[in-house]
C-alpha cells in the first residue's frame, strides 16, 4: 500500500517510491538521503504534533508534515 | 607550503579535527564577500608544515546555501593541493554522499574515517581498506577526539600525488548524457569537467548561467536526472557499504535514543527545556544560589559579613577587616553566589586593587587633579567596568556552547518548530535567537543556517531584543535601583521580566514584518538530529578563548576610545577648558544631553526629571556606541553629580543586592533625578531594544541583504521608542493600556485586511488604469 509520509503513525516503516515537491525542497530531501528506494521508519512526533522525526539511512532526520507530504512511501 | 581543505558534513567532528590538526596556530577570518567564518591554521606535526583551510560543514554541493557555494568555489577556484574529507563512521551512508561529489572534482582527496572508536565500541566493524579500494582514494581511520590516527592521515595526505582526475559513480546510469555534457565543458577548457557536467545534468542554477549550458542540457532530453543522480549515488554507497561495514546483530536502544526519549518527550520536553534555560541563567547571574537563602527577604536567614563582625560599613562603603575576608566576600556575603557571580567578583577584586594602586601612586607622586581623574575615573574606571562583565558573558557562552555541542540545540528546534512556524519562521530561527542572549554578533552570523533571505532579515532585526550579555548589567544595575526604590531584595524577577518583554517584542515585530515588509512562505525545515554526545573540553575552551580575545579587544579599542571621549566631553566645556566634577553642568556632554533630553519625555526619562535628568539621556546615547558603556557611563556620571551636590543618597540599597555591578551609581542617579519606577523600566526597555552596539551593527550590516541595513537601523530606533513609551505610560497610568490595545487592534485589522486583498492600493490603481485603457 502506498501512502504519504505525512500520514504515517509512530513506529510505521516503509520504502520510498517517489519524492515530489518544488526544486529546492526536493533537492534538499535528496541531499539528506530521502530518495526513492530508501527505507525509513517514523520514530516520533514533536510534542506539538509536528514536525516528525524519521530514521533513514541510519540517522535521525526531522521534517515538517508539509514536507513529508512530498514523500510517497510503500508500507509493508 | 601545501594547502589542504577540510570538508565534511555538519556534526561529523570537523571542528574537533581542525583543532587537533592546527592547535594554537588557528585564526579566524572571513570568506571574501560573505561573513561566513574562514578558519585557517598550520599543521606542524609532519616533516613539512601544511596549511589547513576549514570549509563550512555541508551535506552536498548544491547551489542553495552560501556554505555550499563557498566550499564549491574554494575547491574549484583556489585549487587546494588536496581535500581532507572527514566522514562520520557512525553515519557512513549519508556522509559518503558528499564524498561521491567531491571525488568528481579534479583534486586529490583523502578520507578521514572519524569516530571509528565509537563504531567499534558498539560492536560494528568498518574495513577501511575495502572502502579505500571501492572509492579509489586513501581512507584513514581516525579519532579526532582522542587524537589517534591523525599522524598517519597527514603522512598519507602529504604523500598523495599532486594531480588526480575526477571519477564518478554515475557512469553506469547516465553514460551517454555525461559524455555529451563533458565534451561541452572540455571544449570550453574548464577544469573539473566531470563535476560541472554532473551539476549540469542536475539543472544546477550556477551551471545554467554559463553561456551555451542551457542548449547543451536541452540536447540531453527531459528525463528527471536529478532524482536519478541522487538515487545512483546512494545505490552505489549501499552496495559498497555492504562490503565495508559489518553491523553487529543487535537491535537495542542506543544511549542517544534513551536520552532523546526523555528530552523530546510528548509532555515533558517543553517543561524540561524551560528548567534548563532557568538553570543556565540562575547559575550565571544569581546572587542567591539555588535560593538557599530563601525566596524573599523575609525568608533570608544568612548573615552578611557586616553582621558577622568581619566587615564594617562606613558611609555606604564596606570595609573588610582583612584580605581573607575580602576573599570570602567573593563567594559569600549575606547569600551564596552563583559561579558566574563568583568569577565576576574575583575579577573585580583584582581590577579594583590595580586601579586603586595606580591612583594612590599618582596622588603620592603629585599628579594634577585632572590627570588622576582621567586615569582613575575615565580610563581605568571605564575599561575595568567593561572587563568586569567578561566572566558572566563567558559562563553564559559556555552553557550555550554545551547545548550546541551535545546536540540538544537541534532538539530544541525540533520541539519548538510548531510554535515558530506560527510566526512565519522555522525552528532553526530559534538557535540564533537564543544565542542572542549571549551576544548578538555570533547570533547574527548564525542566521546563515536560515536559507530564506526574508526569514534571515526578520531574525537579524529582532536578535538584539534577546537581551545580550553586555546589556545584562543595565538590567541588573537599573533593576537593582528599582528594587532599592520599592524595597525588594531580589533582582531576578525584574531581570526575568525584562527578558520576557524582549521576547514578546521580538515575536510581535517578527509577526509584523512577516506580514508586511518581509512577507514570504514559511521556509522548509529538513534537518539532521545528530546523536547526543558529551561536549569536548578542548573545543569548548578554544571557543571561549576566541570569545575572550574578541571581547578584550573590543574593550580596549571601541569602548576604551569612547569612555575616554566621554570623560573628555564631560570634563571640557565648549571653550576647551577643564571642568572639574563639581562643574559638570557646563560640560559639552551635559549640554548635548540637555539638548536631546526632551525627546525622551514620553519614555519617562526626559524633561520631567529636572536638573540632573540629562544623565539618563547621555547614558542612553553612549549605549549606542557599545552597551557596556551605559553602566560605564553611569559610573562617570554618578561621580560627577555626587560632586555637584545632587541628593544621591536618598535611596537605601538592601544588603542582599548591594554587590551588583553599577547598582550604587544607578541608585544615586535615580535618587538625584527622582525618576519613577515606570521610567526606570522604560529606560531598561529602551536600551534593550534600540540600536545594538557597533560590533553587532557591523555584523548585521554584513549579514543583511544589500540595502536593508539603513531600514534596520530605523526599525530599531522606532521599535525601542514605541516599546519604552508603552512601558512608561502603562506603568504610570494603567488605563493607557486600553489606548495602546486599541491602536494595536486598528493596525492589526489594517494589515489583515490589506493581506486578504481588501485594501490593496496597487490593485485598485491597476483596475482604474485598465478601465482607462478600455
Amino acid at each position: 500500500m502506498t501512502k504519504l509520509l505525512s500520514e504515517f503513525t509512530v513506529g510505521e516503516s516503509g520504502k520510498i517510491v517517489a519524492v515530489n515537491g518544488e526544486g529546492k525542497i526536493r533537492r534538499r530531501l535528496f541531499d539528506m538521503g530521502v530518495t526513492p528506494g530508501a527505507e525509513l521508519t517514523m520514530k516520533k512526533k514533536a510534542p506539538l504534533g509536528d514536525p516528525i522525526e524519521i530514521n533513514i539511512r541510519g540517522y535521525e532526520l526531522t521534517l515538517r508534515k508539509t514536507e513529508a507530504a512530498c514523500v510517497e512511501v510503500e508500507t509493508k | 607550503m601545501k594547502t589542504f581543505a577540510l570538508a565534511g558534513n555538519p556534526n561529523c567532528g570537523k571542528t574537533t579535527l581542525f583543532n587537533a590538526l592546527t592547535g594554537s596556530t588557528a585564526h579566524v577570518g572571513n570568506w571574501p564577500g560573505v561573513t561566513v567564518d574562514k578558519r585557517e591554521g598550520t599543521y606542524k606535526g609532519g616533516s613539512k608544515n601544511i596549511n589547513i583551510v576549514d570549509l563550512p560543514g555541508i551535506y552536498s554541493l548544491s547551489p542553495y546555501t552560501p556554505e555550499e557555494v563557498i566550499s564549491r568555489n574554494f575547491i574549484l577556484d583556489e585549487k587546494p593541493d588536496g581535500i581532507i574529507n572527514i566522514v562520520d563512521a557512525t553515519n557512513l551512508e549519508r556522509n559518503l554522499y558528499l564524498t561521491t561529489q567531491l571525488l568528481e572534482m579534479d583534486v586529490p582527496v583523502i578520507v578521514a574515517l572519524n569516530m571509528i572508536d565509537e563504531v567499534e565500541k558498539s560492536g560494528d566493524k568498518i574495513d577501511a581498506s575495502a572502502l579505500e579500494n571501492a572509492l579509489g582514494v586513501p581512507v584513514v581511520p581516525v579519532s579526532a577526539l582522542k587524537g589517534t590516527g591523525i599522524k598517519q592521515l597527514m603522512e598519507r595526505a602529504a604523500a598523495m600525488p599532486a594531480e588526480r582526475k575526477g571519477s564518478t559513480v554515475l557512469k553506469g546510469a547516465l553514460e551517454k548524457q555525461l559524455e555529451t555534457a563533458c565534451a561541452y565543458y572540455e571544449a570550453e577548457e574548464i577544469s573539473s569537467p566531470l563535476f560541472h557536467a554532473i551539476k549540469l545534468l542536475e539543472k544546477d542554477e550556477i551551471e545554467l548561467s554559463r553561456k551555451g549550458a542551457s542548449s547543451t542540457l536541452a540536447k540531453l532530453g527531459d528525463e528527471d536526472m536529478e532524482a536519478v543522480i541522487a538515487d545512483e549515488r546512494y545505490k552505489y554507497i549501499s552496495s559498497n557499504l555492504a562490503n565495508a561495514k559489518v553491523k553487529a546483530n543487535k537491535e537495542v536502544l542506543t544511549k542517544s535514543d534513551k536520552i532523546d526519549k526523555v528530552l523530546t518527550h510528548r509532555v515533558w520536553a517543553i517543561p524540561i527545556f524551560i528548567v534548563i534555560l532557568f538553570c543556565i541563567f540562575h547559575l550565571t547571574f544569581s546572587e542567591n544560589l539555588f535560593f538557599l537563602n530563601g525566596f524573599t527577604e523575609e525568608q533570608a536567614w544568612m548573615p552578611s559579613l557586616v553582621d558577622c563582625g568581619l566587615a564594617t560599613e562606613i558611609d555606604g562603603e564596606i570595609e573588610y577587616n582583612n584580605f581573607g575576608v575580602e576573599i570570602l566576600a567573593i563567594f559569600y556575603d549575606g547569600a551564596i553566589y552563583s559561579p558566574g557571580v563568583i568569577l565576576t567578583n574575583f575579577l573585580n577584586l583584582f581590577l579594583d586593587h590595580i586601579s586603586g594602586g595606580i591612583v594612590t601612586l599618582m596622588e603620592n607622586g603629585g599628579a594634577a587633579e585632572w590627570a588622576t581623574g582621567l586615569v582613575g575615573d575615565g580610563i581605568l574606571g571605564g575599561i575595568f567596568a567593561v572587563l568586569g562583565f567578561l566572566p558572566q558573558i563567558l559562563v553564559l557562552f559556555m552553557f550555550f556552547s554545551i547545548l550546541e555541542d551535545t546536540g540538544y540545540m537541534a532538539r530544541i528546534a525540533f520541539v519548538l518548530d510548531r510554535i515558530f512556524r506560527r510566526f512565519g519562521l522555522s525552528g532553526r530561527a530559534f538557535m540564533p535567537m537564543i544565542m542572542g542572549f549571549g551576544c548578538s554578533v555570533p547570533a547574527a552570523i548564525n542566521t546563515r543556517t536560515l536559507a530564506d533571505e526574508k526569514e534571515r532579515t526578520a531574525t537579524i532585526r529582532v536578535i538584539p531584543f534577546f537581551s545580550c550579555g553586555a546589556k545584562l548589567p543595565i538590567l541588573t544595575a537599573c533593576g537593582g535601583a528599582l528594587c532599592a526604590m520599592v524595597g525588594l531584595s531580589n533582582v531576578d524577577v525584574i531581570t526575568l521580566g525584562m527578558y520576557v518583554l524582549g521576547i514578546v517584542s521580538a515575536i510581535v515585530c517578527v509577526l509584523l514584518m512577516r506580514n508586511t515588509t518581509q512577507k514570504g512562505e514559511t521556509p522548509p525545515f529538513i534537518m539532521e538530529l545528530p546523536a547526543y554526545h558529551a561536549p569536548g573540553f578542548k573545543n569548548l575552551m578554544l571557543h571561549l578563548w576566541d570569545k575572550t580575545k574578541h571581547f578584550v579587544k573590543k574593550a580596549f579599542t571601541i569602548i576604551f576610545a569612547s569612555t575616554v571621549i566621554i570623560w573628555l566631553f564631560s570634563h571640557l566645556d565648549w571653550s576647551w577648558n577643564f571642568v572639574a566634577d563639581e562643574e559638570m553642568n557646563s560640560s559639552i556632554l551635559a549640554s548635548l544631553g540637555m539638548l536631546v533630553q526632551p525627546i525622551f519625555t514620553p519614555l519617562g526619562f526626559g524633561s520631567q526629571l529636572g536638573e540632573f535628568g540629562w544623565v539618563f539621556a547621555v547614558a542612553a546615547i553612549t549605549g549606542l556606541v557599545a552597551k557596556e558603556n551605559v553602566i560605564a557611563t553611569f559610573a562617570t556620571l554618578a561621580a560627577c553629580i555626587t560632586a555637584l551636590g545632587a541628593n544621591v543618597g536618598g535611596i537605601d540599597i538592601p544588603d542582599a543586592i548591594a554587590g551588583i555591578e553599577g547598582i550604587e551609581e544607578a541608585t544615586a542617579m535615580a535618587s538625584a533625578t527622582g525618576i519613577t519606577s515606570a521610567g526606570i523600566i522604560a529606560f531598561i526597555a529602551f536600551n534593550m531594544t534600540t540600536i545594538p552596539c557597533f560590533a553587532a551593527c557591523a555584523t548585521a550590516k554584513a549579514e543583511l541583504p544589500k540595502g536593508k541595513f539603513k531600514w534596520t537601523l530605523l526599525f530599531w530606533l522606532l521599535a525601542s521608542y514605541v516599546i519604552s513609551a508603552m512601558v512608561y505610560t502603562v506603568g504610570g497610568w494603567w488605563w493607557t493600556l486600553f489606548i495602546w490595545l486599541a491602536v494595536i487592534a486598528v493596525i492589526t485589522a489594517f494589515i489583515v485586511l490589506r493581506n486578504i486583498g481588501k485594501f490593496d492600493i496597487s490593485k485598485i490603481f491597476k483596475r482604474k488604469k485598465k478601465g482607462g485603457e478600455q
